[in-house]
């Protein structure tokens, strides 16, 4: 009973739980006792030290047990950011998105593990190890929300919360065959979420199925005095219904499918099929064109990690997380931030500052934000013709852990096509759409690939109504991931 | 970590070639201007759990070495 219970999604088990059939304790419980084989989490509710997380008796979401990336705050449970800087800390206070959650009566099942401060795209920069591809456990999960994608995957968790700021919640969703929303920036707040890049920062839902995803946003998306960047979603967030996809325009922009940086041709040739089923399914599919969009890693490159090297200037050993003590004030700053941060956040503050240094202002930060204008108007432009645009939301499969360990630069390409949305500010989902071989030549199992599909800002409801009609002609199966058959 | 940052900044000074006179600056991608609240007085976090995270706290305050040892 238990076991099926991991089957269902979050809108199935809340129908069988209000029809007398399940009981919120057995669901909540078939997740909590499985066994974390790919160290999704960092910490599970099971344990004994920390005092259980209250939540709403009832609600939209009463019941629903829910995996939370270890970036959101959540009183009384630890929170790293997958950081040895903030090993031991336990914040004083709930993230709002947690908090509305909580309010319609969501449980938290853990806290899942990532990249160090969400710099990543294979959970390899965490201070706690490794997450491993529950598709096949040589590979990495995607980042920087590698836990939370992977909890949904492997069926220890029938939704998650992460954070995307290029690429981290639809990258790892595409690599771990789930569904991965980036919400329209401001659509959520931020409030109590551990800042990595302010202007791009955005929270979203991991699911198994699209309607889930619409269910998570309705209850997270709302204005907060606390963070006056969210605005929530004004017209709201529907339910999606559609069968097909008539009356829709999609474009395909080149630059971010075909011609995108390191395609796989198993990557390109799903993403083919589905160009080909949009079509069937009634929609108006032509090319779009995103000229500037293949400067966005570059742009990111910048902009991210500037913003970062301001963020991260508060982990200095005094207020709360790790302090190394040393003689003076300089020196303890200089042990604690050494030893507090691994490579990635080190590499990424230097790039920041330097980018922000006065000699190089222009040449750097200042052309990125200009760069930055020419992708957002790019989509502006493209949505004067169009509706929708699709594109693959990885150019690879997942890869081998280790295999871009060491050289930052292919790591970064992991988002290629992924950064552009986050620069312009605009929603996009992953969905799944199919497996592929691996561009390695592996003989190992068929990897999950990913159909990205955006839309102009707050245009959330259409997104998803969208990507509902493709899961149901897609047909996904992702029992394997789970650990079995259905 | 010279080299590695060395090649990211070689990639990403391929936005040197872009021409971009006269176009703006994006400092944030919302069509919002000054957020204003009502100035109302309100609780914020109290002293003692603000220092509970403290590595070294001393009384009401947070403790560092001195800055000239």
């Amino acid at each position: 009973m238990s076991g099926d219970a991991v089957e269902l999604t979050v809108a199935e088990a809340l129908e069988r739980i209000g029809a007398g059939d399940l009981s919120p304790g057995e669901w909540f419980g078939s997740y909590a006792s499985r066994d974390d084989a790919v160290a999704a989490y960092l910490w599970r509710a099971d344990d004994p030290d920390s005092a259980p997380v209250e939540s709403a008796a009832s609600g939209p979401l009463a019941g629903v047990p829910v995996a939370v990336k270890d970036i959101f705050c959540v009183e009384g449970l630890p929170a790293t950011a997958g950081s040895r800087i903030l090993e031991g800390y336990v914040p004083p206070y709930t993230a709002t998105a947690v908090e509305r959650l909580l309010g319609d009566g969501a449980r938290i099942l853990g806290k899942t593990n990532m990249d160090e401060f969400a710099m990543g795209s294979s959970n390899e920069n965490s201070a706690y190890g490794d997450v491993l591809n529950p598709w096949d456990t040589s590979r990495v999960p995607g980042g920087s929300s590698g836990g939370s994608a992977a909890a949904v995957a492997a069926g220890l968790a029938p939704c998650a919360i992460g954070t995307d700021t290029g690429g981290s919640i639809r990258q790892p969703a595409a690599l771990c065959g789930v569904v991965g929303l980036k919400p329209t920036y401001g659509a959520i707040s931020r409030s109590g979420m551990i800042a990595f890049a302010s202007s791009l920062d955005q929270c979203g839902p991991f699911t198994r199925d699209v309607r889930d995803a619409a269910l998570l946003m309705r209850s997270m998306a709302a204005p907060d005095p606390l963070d006056s960047t969210a605005v929530g979603i004004p017209e709201g967030v529907e339910l999606p219904s559609r069968e097909d996809l008539s009356g829709l325009r999609i474009g395909v922009p080149r630059e971010l499918s075909t011609d995108a940086e390191g395609i796989e041709p198993g990557v390109r040739e799903v993403f083919e099929r589905m160009v080909a089923l949009c079509e069937e399914m009634g929609a108006e599919v032509d090319e779009a064109h995103l000229p500037h969009a293949g400067h966005g890693i570059s742009a990111y490159y910048v902009l991210a990690p500037a913003e970062a090297s301001a963020n991260l200037a508060r982990y200095d050993g005094v207020r709360y997380g790790k302090r190394v003590p040393a003689d003076d004030l300089d020196a303890m700053y200089e042990a604690t931030r050494s030893d507090g941060f691994g490579d990635e956040v080190k590499r990424r503050i230097m790039l920041g500052t330097y980018a922000l240094s006065s000699g190089f202002y222009d040449a750097y930060y200042g052309r990125a934000q200009r760069v930055r204008t020419r992708i957002a108007e790019d989509f502006a432009t493209a949505y004067e013709s169009f509706d929708l645009l699709i594109t693959p939301t990885s150019p690879t499969v997942a890869f081998g852990l280790g295999e871009r360990a060491a050289d930052p630069l292919a790591m970064y390409m992991s988002d290629y096509c992924t950064v552009p949305m986050s620069l312009a500010g605009i929603p996009a989902i992953s969905i799944p759409a199919g497996l592929a071989r691996p561009g390695d030549g592996s003989t190992g199992p068929e990897l999950p690939v990913g159909l990205q599909i955006a839309g102009p800002a707050f245009s959330e409801t259409l997104i998803l109504d969208a990507a509902h009609a493709v899961e149901k002609a897609v047909g996904f199966d992702g029992a394997a991931a789970r650990g079995g058959g259905s | 970590m010279a080299e590695e940052l060395s090649g990211i900044l070689g990639h990403v000074e391929t936005i040197s070639e872009l021409d971009l006179e006269g176009v703006p600056p994006t400092t944030h991608v919302e069509d919002l201007v000054n957020v204003l609240r009502p100035d109302e007085v309100k609780p914020s976090l109290e002293r003692d759990r603000a220092l509970a995270g403290a590595p070294d706290p001393a009384g009401d305050s947070f403790r560092v070495p001195s800055p000239q040892a």
